[in-house]
């Protein structure tokens, strides 16, 4: 598994490589500072860092044999999960109503697909959880076979963190972005 | 054990087959999936090698008109992307697959299904790319699809939409296989075998799996970024939504240039193996030959901006990656020395595969050579986009690459079937080869410094360009017959079947130690591990202190004893065969993981999910049952019943 976030760090690398690169490329709007939202956004993000959270707890009562709190937990970690999918959808249909699709400006064309393949990741992740929690629930996931939730808990911390990256980049770092230098006449005047 | 698991209905029992085309399907053998590869990829070298051939008959005379322009871009497009990602990647996974659990000692790689899992992806992947001939929409646009050609704006057919899927398809797999070979080679290891006493051919395939797993993924962004523009309208490479088509540059070359060593790196370790079983002398300069591979793996990562020299991105960046490009050559110049040094003083003998990897070292060394010239920026400046280049990288790849791989298939074949290949159609084989192949790309160095451009479907009468591309074209055609010779070689032996024992070559690695061709388990017992070139010092302990000097076997035990009687490798046998675990047949109590359909099950809807990009979204809908099927059966599927 730890090779396989190798190999998925030069993946998001590369995407996120390519947004900073074309960071305030865009000819014309909207632009981050006209359309992005922080606060809500990180309300999505606190929930995304607390499924980490509820996924240690989970891992721990399957590893003392805990069968009920460990469902529970792994629950948690898909309901939470979920309501950042959740997050991201509504955001992303805000986006749009607002005017910015991928299709609009580089902007949107990186941001959509940056996001958009963290949540696929996500979702691949939160599907891999409740398949686990039904396993966990039927007895299947025990102490003894701990290392299957393990692995999954690897994939689920490793996504949460390039999430803490994305979430720098494009929404605290790009704030800010407007027009490019020059271009503020050109757009607005 | 009473433990409760879930289970998935079967809708076939599971594959219990040992013969026929259901085991293939079911297989998770590490032979037989090596074989899968080596048998698909030569199946795609013809089909590569045609669409070369086709190429070299419309060049080989002035004003031509064999081939349309249109065809023209489609043959040169697919014969780079099948000679690189169909043959020469899949034909070095076959020997991945036969060789690294034989060379490490071990019965299996460490995800035996996932395995299975990585060639399925790679054939349906191979054949949906390949698919595009039938449609008349093959790729246009170059092996490394340069923005904005490759959009849809100049590039409107389905043609590089194919070209995407395939590759993305095809990079699933490799990342696969990289995994499972990186945890193989790290954690499933002979007892006693350290880092340093496993078989170079092992090593290079630990570094050429790193490079896979981190590079493959930058091709899927690429891949990602064009097939969105292409389908969606993004603008990732498309200037007027404020893109940058040399951003497909960077990235598909940062990819790209890690590739290039994905390629070699495999081959100089077959090199590295051929080199001192025929000099009888143990490899040069082992430390030496392993760091320069692990530092060709890290630099390989900082001279990709050397194939844009001529974009414009100023002085400063192509003195940088000019001098990266330069330094790379010194580990590349280090292993020439080592197999010059581990050749000198030897007790040669030349047959077909020894000559093959002299052949590789002079081969290669001509086209290092020329890609050491065009490292220079200037000089870069006048070659970009000539024969010149084209000459370089058929030496490194075809002199380089492809000769390391037939010597591999030579020396190794005994081990792969229990009979030898025959030596005469061998050496006639490699004969052709080296002149056709020579002929074909000497004269290409000439076109290039006079200035003909790669790419292009014909040229004018007047150029004084066409004794030397008649001379090429004859070349290529003589490299063919040689191949053809290959093939009538493989058919030849195997009705002539002269049967290889163990070990034909008085061989140095583990792999020689266990029969021709090897039981399913492998080895008997798991061999214990002392020294590097173990199996040697098996069979020849008399020279252990002749190569490490003094030691505790010295003292401990007089010349010829058995080396682990010194107690410290306990009582098991080294060398395989003859076991004597009590069970009857000598290996029933060894477990190997059951068959299973599920690999190829999910590859077949992984597939049916890509050919949707080319037909119709609601294909989707196909893929998605057999996608799920596979996936929850194989996860809840235990490896034995």
């Amino acid at each position: 598994m730890w090779t396989f976030l190798g190999s998925d760090v030069m993946f998001f690398g590369a995407f996120i490589a390519t947004y900073l690169v074309y960071r305030g490329k865009s000819l014309n709007g909207p632009y981050p500072s006209e359309i992005l939202n922080i606060p809500i956004t990180s309300v999505s993000t606190f929930v995304l860092l607390m499924s980490s959270l509820a996924m240690v707890l989970g891992l721990h009562y399957v590893k003392s044999g805990e069968k009920n709190k460990a469902t529970l937990w792994i629950l948690v970690v898909v309901v939470l999960g979920a309501v950042f999918m959740g997050f991201q959808f509504v955001e992303f249909r805000e986006f749009a109503h607002l005017g910015l699709t991928p299709r609009t400006n580089i902007f949107g064309t990186t941001f959509f697909i940056l996001t958009g393949i963290h949540g696929a990741h996500v979702t691949i992740g939160v599907l891999w959880m409740a398949f686990l929690a039904y396993g966990s629930h039927k007895g299947s996931l025990r102490a003894d076979n701990a290392q299957d939730l393990e692995i999954a808990g690897l994939y689920w911390h490793f996504v949460d963190i390039v999430w803490i990256v994305i979430f720098t980049v494009i929404y605290l770092i790009s704030a800010t972005d407007g027009p490019p230098p020059g271009m503020e006449s050109v757009i607005h005047g | 054990m009473t433990t409760k698991s879930l289970t998935f209905p079967r809708l076939f029992p599971r594959p219990q087959a040992k013969w026929g085309i259901w085991s293939w399907i079911g297989t998770v053998d590490h032979k037989r999936i090596g074989t899968l590869y080596g048998i698909t990829a030569f199946i795609w070298f013809i089909v590569g090698g045609i669409e070369a051939l086709m190429m070299r008959a419309q060049l080989a005379s002035a004003e031509a008109s064999l081939i349309d322009p249109e065809t023209f871009n489609q043959l040169f497009t697919m014969h780079g992307t099948t000679m690189v990602f169909l043959v020469i990647m899949p034909l070095s996974a076959a020997f991945f697959n036969w060789l690294v659990p034989l060379q490490i000692g071990a019965r299996d790689v460490a995800f035996p299904r996932l395995n299975a899992l990585s060639f399925w992806i790679f054939l349906f992947g191979s054949l949906i790319i390949n698919a595009s001939w039938l449609t008349g929409n093959a790729p246009n646009g170059g092996w490394f699809g340069y923005a904005p050609n490759s959009g849809t704006t100049f590039n409107p057919g389905l043609g590089m939409t194919y070209w995407i899927v395939g590759l993305n398809i095809l990079g699933v797999a490799s990342i696969a296989a990289g995994l499972n070979f990186i945890v193989t080679i790290l954690n499933m290891r002979a007892p006693g075998m350290g880092m340093f006493k496993i078989p170079i051919f092992t090593w290079m395939t630990l570094i050429t799996s790193i490079l896979i797993v981190l590079a493959m993924p930058i091709l899927a962004v690429a891949g990602i970024q064009l097939q969105t523009d292409r389908v969606y309208g993004t603008h990732f490479f498309n200037s007027l939504g404020g893109g940058d088509p040399v951003m497909w540059q960077h990235i598909f070359w940062l990819f790209g240039h890690p590739e290039v060593y994905i390629l070699i790196l495999p081959a100089m370790g077959i090199v590295s193996e051929v080199l001192p079983t025929f000099a009888r002398k143990p490899l040069f300069g082992y430390p030496f030959v392993v760091f320069a591979g692990a530092v060709i793996g890290f630099m390989g990562w900082f001279v990709w901006s050397h194939h844009m020299f001529t974009v414009g991105l100023g002085p400063a960046v192509n003195t940088a990656f000019a001098v990266s490009t330069m330094l790379i050559a010194v580990p590349t110049g280090v292993k020439i020395f080592n197999w010059l040094g581990t050749l000198w003083g030897g007790n040669i003998r030349l047959n077909t595969p020894m000559l093959f990897s002299i052949s590789f070292i002079a081969m290669f060394t001509i086209g290092g050579l020329s890609g050491v010239i065009h490292a220079s920026p200037p000089t870069d400046s006048q070659q970009q986009d000539t024969y010149f280049v084209v000459a370089h990288f058929h030496y490194v790849l075809v002199g380089g690459a492809l000769l390391g791989i037939f010597s591999g298939i030579y020396f190794w074949w005994p081990k792969f079937t229990g009979w030898f290949l025959n030596e005469k159609l061998g050496i006639a084989n490699w004969a052709l080869m080296m002149i056709g192949f020579n002929l074909t790309f000497v004269p290409q160095h000439w076109l290039g410094m006079d200035g003909m451009p790669r790419r292009i479907y014909t040229y004018a009468e007047n150029m004084g360009w066409e004794n030397s591309n008649l001379a090429s074209s004859i070349g290529s055609f003589l490299l063919g017959v040689g191949i053809l010779v290959f093939i009538i070689n493989v058919f030849y032996s195997m009705m002539k079947k002269k049967m290889a024992g163990a070990d034909p070559w008085d061989g140095r690695t583990l792999e020689w130690s266990t029969s021709s061709p090897p039981p399913e388990h492998d080895f008997d017992e798991i061999p214990q591990v002392k020294y590097r070139d173990q199996f040697w010092f098996d069979k020849y302990p008399e020279t252990i202190s002749e190569y490490y000097g003094h030691n505790d076997d010295d003292q401990a035990v007089p010349s010829g004893a058995q080396i682990d009687d010194d107690g410290e490798a306990a009582e098991l046998p080294v060398v395989s065969g003859g076991a004597d675990d009590g069970h009857g047949d000598g290996h029933s109590a060894i477990h190997l993981p059951d068959k299973s359909y599920y690999p190829f099950i999910l590859a077949f809807g992984l597939a049916i999910f890509g050919t949707a990009f080319v037909t119709d979204g609601l294909v989707l809908f196909a893929g998605a049952p057999f996608f799920i099927w596979g996936l929850l059966g194989w996860s809840m599927e235990p490896v034995n019943d």
